[in-house]
């Protein structure tokens, strides 16, 4: 580890000065020789990465990922480089990483240390708090009231575990019911299969803005966990990584991030013109000022 | 709830779900002109008598029938990349996948469409100075495979249905399509009925042409 | 391939918990030979039924086994299991709804089997009717002729035959009961493939080992499936018809 370290000071030093004349390696390499890069995207992440009505990747973390990529071509000083997409899931976005069919995932992916023994992160552009989403009809305001009832959550996502650890941990009961995918969970919440669905915050906030009833729905409870979403990169790769730092770093520092957040969580976005109103965490706000990738578990006090 | 369906929200999906609909078709019909070939080769290894090759044409059609397709899938979208080094995309995936697969189920309809041919008019074949491959060519398999064509066509509506499992690795096919237009718009039932309909539409009227294509085949009899 | 292998995640403890991740691969297992089983059932019953119904001179009432047939073959089976589960629930009244919804006990596991065992029905009542049509004209006649209602015809004369003829199909469709099966995971049975995609996202990504434990398993059921019917076959051949291999 502290090798790496050391390697990873020494290639963004290289990486400010004499960087040209360094040999290419890793996705840099991968990336000048194909002119081409890929964009792991996710459909429905809102509005991290999602598609539009005409089915094209938009989003918070799609623009972040559009500036790496502008950063990559002015480095290798390409006339032209072609930015493809491949649409990724929360089962497969790892190993197509490590495979290098995507290059970089820009979708909603928690930051943490069984990730990073696999794939490297950039820094947090995003903070994320479990929560869970009711009907406001239900009443229900905590989790603890949901002893004895079903409780939703999407197959394949950390929220499983979180869920039933804090069954474990308040020695509660739920019955829970999982969704193939988010759309499926929130389903079961709108057609009562579910009294509460357990998700990421902005991913509840997406579908309820989303949803018939928007006014019906509210977010509630403690949050489960605090995780940092980053974009994901391949591990051990000096070169890529520290072009990805300086970009994200890049737009924290002159402000630029904090204007996409606005753009993307307080302003109305596509399809349908909705608006979020999603007001930047304190926790996000610390990290714009000091931007790191550590990881979900130095989050945890 | 059902009686605050909206079905409005339909012409809005419909370019999403078209486009969906045109890629399940791709992949069935790549997977079909793929597979029957594929799995013509693997039956005339089969029947070949050579130890190895009808060994190794048996091992594979074997496990391909005994893997569910879902997890096949899986495999071949994950594997093919760690083994060539190079990324294939899910599209591309997906069709190589569905080819090998259905290679396996389509070699069994041809192996036993081969042997409903009466083996003297392979006999007559070699004896009028043919090789076996010539005899196959040109004698056994066009018959075959006219006798299997309903058979196979079956095989093929099982294919488009099982287009649908290909949202495992999010490929976009038809009813992945509507799932995302479904959560764009908050309206996941609509979504649902609306490609069930269609799903049913396209596939009774298949079997609606197998039945005539038996009857059709029939009367040749 | 550079692919990081690590097999001790089977004997990893999940993070909520003191099971390990070799427990939920047994515990899917479970729960798959369960649903593909209970399927199975229903399917043998109800495809039995329609595809004896689709053989009766009546038209009308080999009507009725058409339209099962072409209703439950025609849509995919995923579909199939979705519109099971969300949409069905809502044609009910009011509090049947909701009690189905939330409180009827293995709900999700009810679902799937129904959907499983209704679409696996339309193929084997293919089957059934295949055999029977596949005897002789002669046997029905002469079934009737010894004074046989249509009912005993089907009983004693018919039916035995045509489900020997059928064996080795049924075999295909009852092994392809447990392939199918896995779709289960999409209304959340913890099934095999829902253990596996679980694995793999918790375990960092760790693929072939998530994936190829469940895949032996499966491929285990098939051929166990294949094996019992081999047994129903050698057990029920009738000297000098239906050779068993």
């Amino acid at each position: 580890m502290k090798k790496l370290h050391a390697l990873l000071a020494l290639s963004v030093a290289c990486s400010v000065g004499a960087a040209s004349a360094q040999q290419l390696e890793g996705t840099l390499k991968k990336v000048a020789d194909a002119k081409a890069i890929t964009l792991g995207i996710r459909e429905s992440s809102f509005p991290l990465s999602y598609l539009d009505a005409s089915q094209k990747p938009i989003g918070y973390h799609i623009d972040i990922c559009n500036a790496v990529a502008n950063a990559v071509k002015a480095k290798l000083k390409l006339a032209s480089l072609d930015v493809k997409t491949q649409a990724v899931t929360s089962q497969n976005r790892i190993p197509l990483i490590v495979n290098g069919t995507v290059d970089l995932e820009c979708g909603s992916t928690t930051n943490n240390l069984d990730r990073q023994k696999q794939v490297a992160f950039a820094p947090t552009t995003f903070v994320t708090n479990v929560r869970m989403a009711v009907k406001k009809a239900s009443g229900v305001t905590d989790l603890d009231q949901l002893d004895g009832k079903p409780l939703a959550t999407t197959t394949g996502t950390t929220s499983v575990q979180l869920v039933r650890a804090s069954e474990k941990g308040k020695n509660l009961n739920f019955k829970e019911v999982y969704g193939k995918d988010h759309a499926d969970s929130f389903l079961m919440l709108e057609t009562d299969r579910a009294v509460g669905f357990v998700m990421d915050d902005n991913l509840l906030a997406g579908l309820i803005a989303n949803s018939k009833a928007p006014d019906a729905y509210a977010i509630v409870g403690p949050a489960l966990s605090v995780e940092p979403i980053a974009i994901m990169l391949r591990k051990d790769d000096p070169q890529f990584k520290a072009i990805v730092d300086d970009t994200v770093k890049g737009l924290a520092k002159s402000g630029e991030l904090t204007k996409l957040y606005h753009k993307w969580f307080e302003s109305p976005i596509p399809p349908k013109g909705i608006n979020l109103k999603f007001a930047m965490s304190d926790e996000l706000k610390k990290l714009v000022a000091t931007p790191n990738d550590n990881p979900a578990e130095s989050f945890k006090k | 709830m059902l009686n605050n369906l909206d079905f409005s929200v339909i012409p809005l999906a419909l370019p999403a779900i078209g486009k969906g609909l045109l890629f399940s078709l791709q992949l069935t019909i790549v997977a079909m002109i793929g597979g029957v070939i594929l799995g013509t080769l693997l039956a005339l290894a089969r029947l070949s008598g050579g130890k190895w090759l009808a060994g190794a044409a048996k091992v594979y059609v074997d496990l391909m029938r005994s893997i569910p397709l879902l997890m096949m899938i899986l495999w071949f979208f994950f594997l093919i990349p760690l083994l060539t080094g190079r990324p294939v995309g899910q599209e591309n995936s997906a069709m190589i996948t569905f080819t090998l697969f259905q290679a396996a189920f389509y070699s069994e309809i041809m192996r036993a469409g081969i042997q409903s041919i009466p083996r003297g008019q392979v006999n007559a074949a070699l004896a009028i100075g043919m090789t076996y491959w010539q005899s196959m060519g040109h004698v056994v398999l066009p018959q075959a495979f006219r006798n299997m064509v309903p058979v196979l066509l079956t095989q093929t509506f099982i294919l488009f249905q099982d287009t649908s499992l290909v949202y495992a690795i999010g490929a976009t096919d038809m009813l992945k399509a509507a799932e995302n237009a479904g959560m764009l718009y908050g309206r996941t039932v609509e979504m649902y009925l609306f490609v069930s309909v269609i799903y049913f539409a396209i596939c009774f009227s298949l079997s609606m042409f197998v039945k005539y294509m038996n009857k059709r085949i029939a009367i040749i009899r | 391939m550079n692919y990081h292998w690590n097999w001790d995640i089977f004997f990893q403890t999940i993070p909520s918990g003191d099971e390990t991740y070799l427990m939920w691969v047994i515990h899917g297992l479970g729960w798959t030979v369960a649903i593909s089983l209970a399927a199975w059932v229903i399917a043998l019953v109800l495809g039995s039924l329609a595809g004896i119904l689709r053989t009766v001179p009546n038209r009308r009432i080999a009507m009725i086994g058409d339209v099962w047939v072409e209703f439950f073959r025609n849509v995919p089976l995923l579909m199939q299991l979705f519109l099971w589960f969300f949409v069905v629930p809502e044609l009910l009244p009011r509090d049947l709804s909701l009690w189905v919804k939330q409180d009827m006990p293995a709900k999700e596991f009810i679902t799937a089997v129904l959907a499983l065992g209704l679409f696996t029905s339309a193929r084997v009542a293919e089957q059934v009717r295949a055999g029977i049509q596949a005897l002789p004209r002669g046997q029905r006649n002469a079934g009737l002729a010894l004074g046989f209602t249509q009912a005993q015809t089907y009983r004693y004369v018919l039916l035995p035959m045509a489900f020997r003829i059928i064996i080795p199909p049924l075999t295909s469709e009852f092994m392809n009961a447990f392939k199918n099966s896995g779709v289960a995971y999409a209304v959340g049975v913890w099934e095999l493939v829902f253990v596996s995609r679980q694995m793999v996202e918790e375990t960092g990504g760790q693929v072939i080992e998530s994936l190829l434990v469940p895949t032996v398993l499966y491929i285990v059921c098939a051929y166990a499936a294949n094996r019992i019917m081999a047994v129903v076959e050698r057990r029920s051949h009738v000297p000098g018809f239906i050779v068993a291999k």
